[in-house]
């Protein structure tokens, strides 16, 4: 096989995955009933919010003649205010959201993650916000070939055990959605979260688990692995290890908690045996609808 | 063979495999059970922690020790173990060899074991080759020495017999004993008896003895008894051991002839008793048909015994010609009977034709002058071996019974009118009784000296007479006479069977003489005396087994020797049958005493059957199998894995629960039937499991028919006959409902064959030329029903066509259908029949047609209107019939929806005549229902008059 014909064939590979999620995520944001996402007072936008009586500094260009052709006074048409606000995606690409503990009934982590967030992204675009990634790689952008860009962002899977969110280039009083399982180390995202909170930018944490993670369901004499091979610990009973287990768990999720609320985001954790629908819609309130 | 105790291996250098067990313990101790490798993104969160439990790295001790044992049990049974190896015998030697078998009914009980054992004996003699012989005690006959196989062959066809041999046989087995040395071995059936020790030295004069004996518990059964109303059973056992409860079944035959265990009772040995006693209370009518009782489970004819007639109450019907005589008690003819037979014999009250069928053994008649036509039914019977007992009286002497010419059923002629002596009114003292002459029955009874007779019945001097006599008086006439007839006899008692013409029933002499003529039951066990000179006929004979025999060609026995002689060949235990009662001869009578035999220390006494060669090698592997099984499951549920694959776990479980489950002996088919109380077999139960409601469509039926007021119609085949009748009978129910009180469930279609009727008030019964006429059974239920109340209304729906009679071809059929029913004289229902004013007034009663007269049971001829009164007084009862030929249920039938079915006249008057077929119908259903109480209307005027209104 010559050398174009297989870069060729491994794009299309790459690629392929792309409209199955975009479909996905199309069909998952569909199941979210956009409101209205104007900002509820007088501004720059489409939409007609209110007469008023002109004042001074109105122009005349800004008469709306035909309400005052009605009456003696001259009446202004506000529109709403709408201004795009930028929201900045962060989703876990490392080996460790390639976990699933049932490839028959569970979807990936990584899978339920990149769903979830570009679900989150096409309501977002639809909403009229610009949508990007934290970093410089994609910064936000409006418009449909960015929910492409976003999609084809995700697919891509990175070698790395665990990554932690790109803290740098935050957009001041930006909007932010992290999704990952939060498993890695907690510093860099602690780190993360104080910058951005810093710059004022305000966002949600989502960590997706699977179910085996949450209940740790392993007995007897087990070598455990990270996804990547990195990591091994070996127990000969790991039914002992549980209870500890499940306590380290419940408090890196009570740290990840804490740290939200110091800094002004929202946490939720979400489980890859739930619904997608069910985490979409979370996001979508915490994120106030798209609303500033 | 290399033997260790009861075991021997036969590659015992295998076991050697069993030094590298501790080898294989350190090898498995050593490695852990392989670990499960898991991707696991937490793991990040594992980092660190240690295991608090560090034993487990290695395999935990019970598995190690589950797999050793396995091994060990692969490696003990691939060397090929063998529980109680044939050794060579205790008993050997060169001599020619004499088996002898006591062969007795105790030893019929573990008689396969015996040949067994014999056979294993024989086996080894062949080995040593030496000639063998074979002696019965029971049976003694000159042992020859023959090759051992050669005897083998006949083994099978010893068996032991149903008695033991005395002191007698024994010393012909000692004389039979040929000359030479040989070795004896004697399969003893355990019990003591005397020449035991006389044959023992007999044979150790030639050579070893050495004794054989069962140890399993041997139980005889001694002869029921009859104690206060209750069977009392005596039960013994040889040894005294442990408490134990030993089940004796009453065996006989069910009503219908098949055999059938009719009782159970428990008996329980106390701890170290060699008695148990119990006590079976039964029914007589069941306790006549019990043959034998048993212990359950036994093979001996020693725990078997025979029942006869000393169990048995005779039954005997009482039978007077004058029952008129109110409140003379003393007068009736009955009253002295009946006082002697209560205690011993079971009365049966009834009319004569009511007596037969239960085959009485008795039939006592009163002053009974004809038999009417039950003659010859009592002639049938006596010739089957009944016994009548005849007594005069007035009616007799009256009658001319046996006069011209002899009754079948009386025994002698009797002369006119009888005779009368020292009464008021004629001459001479009354007679006293003559002694009883030897050939009497009643021989040997004391005559007592006031027993006297003032009337008597005299008998026509004939040839025969003398020779019929058994008790005559003073002076010479008979007072009591008897004849043969068939298997039976008639006796008669020239006498009264109460105190009018004589006293001899006030005295005891009449109950003793009741009891000669085995009228009354007799004493359980006969005296010698009483069996001189008689002859007993084998009727079945017990083996040793304790299996029944036909008795075959077995010639009769003495009377004298069937009491008190030894049982032999002989004199076969069983059933036997004299002239007028069976006595059983049991293989253990009340005086047999077990006990256990006492040998010389100097004989060695051994056990029947060494246990039996068992290879150990296909259980050890298959316990080996089970617990690597084992293994595999705990090994699993070790390491994690079971989950995953429960599944495969619990069907694993299931195969192994299965497989250890056909491994356990059967253990629950070898109890039998737990011992209970005394149970009745099926055919005596309560009824009332056969009348359970919901059992079955018939069940179903009456529920249908009786949970309402239920209508009915005949089904006649026609279908369209059969659906108008169907809709008649809803339509008239329907008006019932919305009119009166009564408030009848659906209707119902009869089939006349296999219904019941006795729960419809009224049949309405339309005729079709084509119905087939109903099975005799079926007239049989129908007039069971009019003669019960019930009503058939008749209906030949050709009104409009036909008049009354066999004009037309319904009424040629009614007259068919209803020539076998037991129909009264019937007559035009009359202007003041009840039916006229059940509920309505009505004078015509029309159907779909308005036609001619219908019919009812006629008046008494002698009834007649009161002054006064509006009405007769008619019949009494509800007319069994109405017949008419309106078509009434074309004119009842309505659909599904309340609606007439079929039209009717026309306009309104067509719903008039509708309207009056339903007050037909509901003043019908009335008079069933109420009968005569409209009738009794007539009398209200004179009540309201006596209550002073």
């Amino acid at each position: 096989m010559s050398a174009p014909l297989a870069l060729r064939h491994r794009a299309e590979e790459e690629a392929s995955p792309l409209p199955d999620l975009l479909a996905r995520a199309d069909k998952l944001a569909g199941t979210v009933l956009l409101g209205d996402h104007g900002r509820r007072r007088a501004g720059i936008g489409d939409d007609f919010w209110q007469y008023r009586a002109m004042g001074p500094g109105d122009s005349y260009r800004s008469i709306d003649w035909r309400r005052s052709a009605r009456g003696d006074a001259n009446f202004v048409k506000d529109r709403e205010w709408k201004i795009a606000q930028s929201v900045l995606m962060w989703v876990d690409q490392a080996a460790s959201m390639r976990f699933t503990s049932d490839d028959r009934r569970l979807p990936r982590k990584a899978d339920r993650a990149r769903v979830v967030a570009l679900a989150a992204t096409i309501l977002l675009i639809r909403g009229g916000e610009r949508v990007g990634l934290t970093g410089w790689t994609l910064p936000p952008r409006g418009g449909n070939p960015q929910i492409l860009r976003l999609a084809e962002a995700f697919s891509t899977d990175t070698p790395d055990e665990y990554s932690a969110p790109e803290a740098r280039g935050m957009l001041p009083h930006a909007r932010a959605l992290f999704v990952s399982d939060f498993l890695g180390d907690i510093d860099p995202i602690e780190a993360a979260l104080t910058k951005a909170a810093d710059r004022g930018v305000r966002g949600v944490l989502l960590q997706v688990l699977d179910p085996a993670e949450e209940a740790f369901p392993y007995e007897g004499r087990t070598i455990f692995r990270s996804m990547g091979g990195g990591m091994a610990h070996e127990t000969l009973k790991a039914s002992e290890l549980r209870a500890r287990y499940l306590d380290r768990l419940a408090k890196r999720k009570d740290r990840l908690d804490r740290l939200c609320r110091l800094t002004g985001w929202q946490y939720d954790c979400h489980h890859t045996d739930d619904s997608a629908q069910a985490a979409l819609l979370w996001v979508w309130r915490a994120m106030d609808g798209g609303k500033a | 063979m290399t033997l260790f105790g009861a075991l021997g291996f036969t590659t015992p250098w295998l076991l050697l495999g069993l030094l590298a067990l501790p080898v294989l313990w350190i090898l498995l101790r050593a490695v852990p059970p392989a670990p499960v490798r898991r991707l696991f993104p937490g793991v990040v969160l594992l980092l660190g922690l240690r295991d608090e439990e560090q034993v487990s790295d290695r395999t935990p001790w019970w598995l190690l020790l589950l797999r050793m044992l396995a091994v060990a049990a692969i490696i003990i049974g691939l060397a090929g173990p063998i529980l109680n190896p044939e050794d060579d015998g205790t008993v050997a030697g060169d001599r020619p060899l004499l088996v002898v078998m006591d062969a007795s009914w105790a030893s019929a009980e573990s008689w396969p074991a015996r040949l067994g054992a014999a056979e294993a004996l024989l086996n080894r003699a062949e080995r040593d080759d030496r000639t063998v012989a074979v002696m019965r005690l029971t049976a003694p006959e000159a042992p020859t020495f023959q090759a051992a196989d050669a005897l083998a062959q006949h083994l099978a066809g010893l068996s032991p017999e149903p008695w033991a041999p005395d002191a007698e046989n024994m010393e012909a087995v000692a004389d039979l004993l040929p000359e030479g040395a040989f070795d004896t071995w004697w399969m003893s059936d355990g019990l003591a008896r005397d020449g035991r020790e006389t044959l023992l030295d007999a044979l150790e004069d030639h050579g070893s003895v050495t004794v054989f004996e069962s140890p399993e518990p041997l139980y005889a059964l001694a002869p029921a008894r009859f104690v206060d109303g209750n069977v009392a059973l005596t039960l013994k056992r040889l040894r005294a051991g442990p408490a134990r409860e030993v089940t004796v079944l009453a065996e006989g035959r069910d009503p219908a002839g098949n055999p059938a265990t009719l009782a159970q009772l428990p008996m329980q040995f106390e701890d170290g008793a060699v008695l148990a006693e119990g006590e079976l209370s039964l029914p007589s009518e069941l306790r006549a048909r019990v043959d034998r009782f048993q212990v359950q489970a036994s093979d001996s004819a020693g725990a078997l015994t025979l029942s006869d007639d000393s169990l048995r109450t005779r039954e005997v019907a009482l039978i007077a010609g004058t029952e008129n005589r109110e409140g003379l008690e003393l007068l009736s003819p009955l009253h002295y009977l009946q006082r002697a037979l209560e205690p011993t014999a079971d009365l049966i009250d009834g009319a004569l034709s009511d007596v037969l069928p239960a085959n009485p053994d008795v039939i006592v008649l009163a002053d009974v002058a004809t038999l009417g036509p039950e003659a010859d039914a009592v002639t049938e019977w006596v010739e089957g071996g009944g016994l009548l007992l005849r007594f005069a009286g007035p009616r007799v002497a009256a009658s001319d019974l046996s006069r011209g010419e002899e009754d079948p059923l009386m025994p002698v002629r009797l002369r006119a009118g009888g005779r009368s002596v020292g009464g008021a009114m004629s001459w001479g003292e009354p007679k006293t009784l003559a002694p009883f002459d030897a050939e009497s029955p009643f021989f040997g009874l004391d005559v007592r000296e006031d027993v006297t007779v003032e009337a008597q019945v005299m008998a026509q001097p004939d040839p025969t007479l003398a020779s019929r006599v058994i008790a005559q008086l003073s002076d010479g006439t008979p007072l009591v006479t008897r004849k043969q007839v068939g298997q039976g006899q008639v006796v008669l008692f020239h006498v009264t069977a109460n105190a009018e013409w004589s006293s001899l029933s006030l005295s005891g002499l009449f109950v003793q003489m009741l009891e000669r003529l085995a009228v009354s039951s007799m004493p359980a066990q006969p005296e010698i005396e009483d069996m001189e000179g008689t002859t007993w006929q084998p009727e079945v004979v017990l083996d040793a087994f304790g299996d029944l025999r036909d008795a075959g060609t077995l010639p009769g026995v003495d009377g004298e020797a069937l009491v008190s002689a030894p049982l032999g060949p002989e004199l076969r235990p069983g059933l036997y049958t004299g002239q007028d009662r069976s006595l059983a001869r049991n293989v253990v009578d009340a005086d047999t005493e077990l006990r256990p035999t006492a040998w010389p220390d100097r004989i060695p006494v051994e056990g029947l059957s060494g246990p039996e060669e068992q290879p150990l090698a296909g259980w050890l592997l298959a316990l080996a199998t089970v617990m690597l099984f084992a293994d595999i499951l705990a090994s699993l549920a070790l390491t994690g894995r079971l989950r995953g694959a429960r599944p495969v776990a619990t069907t694993a479980a299931a195969v192994l629960l299965a497989l250890s489950v056909t491994a356990l002996p059967d253990r629950a088919a070898a109890q039998g039937t737990a011992p209970g109380q005394l149970a009745p077999s099926e055919d005596n139960g309560p009824p009332s499991e056969q009348a359970e409601p919901d059992a079955g469509p018939a069940g179903d039926f009456a529920l249908a028919a009786t949970a309402e007021v239920t209508l009915a119609h005949v089904l006649t085949g026609n279908d369209d006959v059969d659906e108008i009748a169907h809709a008649g009978m809803r339509g008239l129910s329907d008006t019932l409902y919305f009119r009166t009180s009564v408030e009848p469930g659906p209707p119902i279609g009869v089939n006349l064959e296999e219904d019941e009727l006795a729960f419809f008030p009224m049949l309405y019964w339309p005729v079709t030329p084509d119905q087939p006429t109903p099975s005799a059974e079926a007239y049989a239920k129908l007039n069971e029903y009019l003669r019960s109340g019930g009503l058939i209304l008749f209906d030949t729906r050709d009104a409009d066509i036909a008049g009354f009679g066999a004009s037309s071809p319904n009424g040629r059929k009614l007259q068919e259908l209803a020539d076998p029913l037991d129909i009264p004289p019937l007559e035009p229902v009359p202007e003041d029949h009840v039916l006229t004013r059940t509920f309505y007034l009505l004078q015509d009663f029309p159907g779909r047609y308005v036609g001619r007269d219908v019919w009812v049971e006629a008046a008494p001829a002698d009834a007649q209107i009161v002054e006064g009164m509006p009405f007769r007084d008619l019949n009494d009862n509800v007319t069994p019939v109405v017949i008419g030929g309106n078509s009434w249920a074309a004119a009842w039938a309505v659909d599904d929806n309340g609606q007439p079915m079929l039209p009717l006249g026309r306009g309104f008057s067509g719903e008039r005549q509708r309207e009056i077929a339903y007050r037909f119908g509901v003043n019908l259903v009335m008079h069933v229902l109420t009968g005569n109480y409209k009738s009794d209307q007539v009398h209200v005027p004179a009540l309201l008059d006596r209550l002073g209104q």
